[in-house]
């Protein structure tokens, strides 16, 4: 088993070879990019709002639930929500949530490309297939992951304030001075910065299992199932390791 | 002239190409025959570079295609044009962008230039307008293998590589298919190597004919002379052949 792992990831690292190899042509990659940009990114924006409105309005609630005490201001319950939503809802909960989404639409859209011998088809043309067809599905995702991150945060927030306001759990001027209290900038660096990690980690590995499917359709469905509890494996693995290291 | 000399290839335990030569004639349409399991797909494959050998050359028009660098082999590919098994259209993109694809990649003609060579090619394969903009799935079997010539053809290659262009089709669209390959063949004067298991298709367009069976290669000579082969083995084909089953059919 140990093995098979070891073998994997090195598969895997002669695999980003192949991606991060000069474009065959830079205005062709660029279109394919565009595409990703749109398919992959602004796709997303809808999910993203609605989870994230939600889970900003649970986390209110729950947090209000919790600190239900007369010497408790409610400045603490927005310090706690937006703590919450900046460090670990809106990057970590909001990558898991893409990685299912788009970490499944990379895997088997390659999957289904490899089976049906399209990549096939581009290596005979002359192009790098793992490049031509991953690279901008990297590109693309580490340029809208952080953007749907920064929507997720201000939704979050929104989400928070109106749950709160509307069921009468806080007084909605003191929550909404705790958004701004001691507020400290640092925390959205290490937000995006765990957000372009966890993009990375979710567009290349989704990428490596569909590039390397073999046999026909069923297969396509395993890898995606595969690269789905892998990308979510690595997420929290690194989410843990980034908080270790920014956050100490 | 495509040379295949001693071309080995084993999948772990299991060896495929058993030592293949060769000599696919320029011009012609060359077709590579035999049952499912002989090795032809590994064979076309090995010639286009999707599978690396384990030992043996590869010349085409003299140039070692099997030790070249990446860098090169880039290069001679646009030299080379496909046709696959399953067409392997681009789903993503309409059956003009399809054909327009190459060209967009490795041509620097204008835009004007390339709406031209993309009309044209579709044209010559008797693709209707109407089609242009639709996607590869919405099209009929044939009309998918008719795409993916024009595809292959876009850059005006020197070689076109078909794996079994029949596979999947009724055997009237076969035949337009088949008749499709020989006449572009002819009228561009590539080089055609066509991988098949249709008797038919031997009978009907190969120039040149080599027979596989078990990886390795039986017989090879000019399509019609294989029904002359005295060969136990080439008879065996022949006699189990779609056309046997035919002329058998007919007789009675």
């Amino acid at each position: 088993m140990l093995s098979g792992f070891f073998r994997g990831l090195g598969s895997y690292f002669l695999f980003l070879g192949a991606v991060f190899r000069r474009p065959e042509s830079w205005r062709e990659y660029f279109k394919s990019f565009v595409r990703e940009t749109e398919l992959l990114g602004m796709s997303s924006i809808p999910l993203v709002v609605f989870i994230s409105l939600f889970m900003g309005a649970v986390l209110t609630i729950q947090t209000a639930i919790n600190l239900d005490d007369p010497f408790i201001p409610d400045m603490y319950i927005g310090i706690a929500v937006r703590e919450g939503i900046l460090l670990e809802f809106a990057p970590t909960i909001v990558s898991l949530i893409l990685a299912g989404k788009v970490g499944s639409n990379i895997s088997s859209s390659l999957g289904t490309m490899r089976v049906t011998e399209q990549m096939d088809a581009l290596q005979v043309m002359g192009i790098n297939p793992a490049s031509y067809l991953v690279l901008p599905k990297i590109g693309a995702s580490l340029l809208f992951f952080p953007i749907l991150v920064i929507f997720s945060i201000f939704m979050g927030l929104l989400g928070g304030y109106l749950a709160g306001d509307w069921l009468h759990l806080v007084n909605p001027d003191d929550f909404l001075l705790g958004y701004f209290d001691e507020f400290q900038p640092y925390y959205v660096v290490y937000s995006l910065t765990k957000t372009v990690v966890f993009a990375f980690i979710i567009s290349s590995v989704s990428a490596w299992y569909g590039y390397h499917v073999k046999g026909g359709a069923v297969e396509v469905g395993k890898a995606s199932t595969k690269a789905v509890v892998a990308m979510s494996f690595s997420i929290i693995l690194f989410n843990y390791i980034l908080t270790d290291v920014m956050l100490q | 002239m495509i040379e295949v000399r001693g071309i080995k290839k084993a999948f772990g335990d299991q060896e495929v190409l058993k030592g293949i030569d060769m000599v696919l004639q320029p011009g012609q349409c060359n077709l590579i025959i035999g049952s499912s399991g002989s090795g032809k797909t590994v064979m076309l494959k090995s010639i286009v570079g999707l599978i690396q050998p384990d030992a043996g050359q590869v010349l085409l028009d003299g140039r070692d295609w099997t030790a070249m660098k990446e860098r090169d082999r880039k290069v001679l590919r646009q030299e080379m044009g496909m046709v696959f098994q399953a067409s392997a259209l681009f789903t993503s993109l309409s059956v003009e962008e399809n054909v327009r694809f190459p060209l967009d990649f490795f041509s620097t003609m204008s835009a004007a230039e390339k709406d031209q060579r993309v009309a044209f090619c579709l044209d010559r394969v008797r693709i209707p307008q109407s089609a242009l903009t639709k996607n590869p799935a919405e099209l009929s079997g044939g009309m998918q293998k008719r795409v993916a010539i024009a595809r292959a053809i876009v850059l005006n290659p020197k070689y076109l590589f078909c794996d079994e262009p029949n596979s999947g089709l009724d055997p009237e669209t076969s035949i337009v298919i088949d008749q499709l390959i020989q006449e572009i063949t002819r009228e561009f004067g590539m080089t055609t190597v066509v991988n098949t298991h249709d008797m038919n298709s031997v009978l009907e367009i190969g120039d040149h004919v080599v027979l596989m069976r078990h990886g390795y290669k039986v017989w090879e000579g000019a399509g019609p002379d294989i029904l002359q082969s005295t060969d136990q083995e080439v008879v065996d084909y022949v006699f189990r052949s779609a056309l046997f089953k035919r002329v058998r059919s007919a007789l009675k």
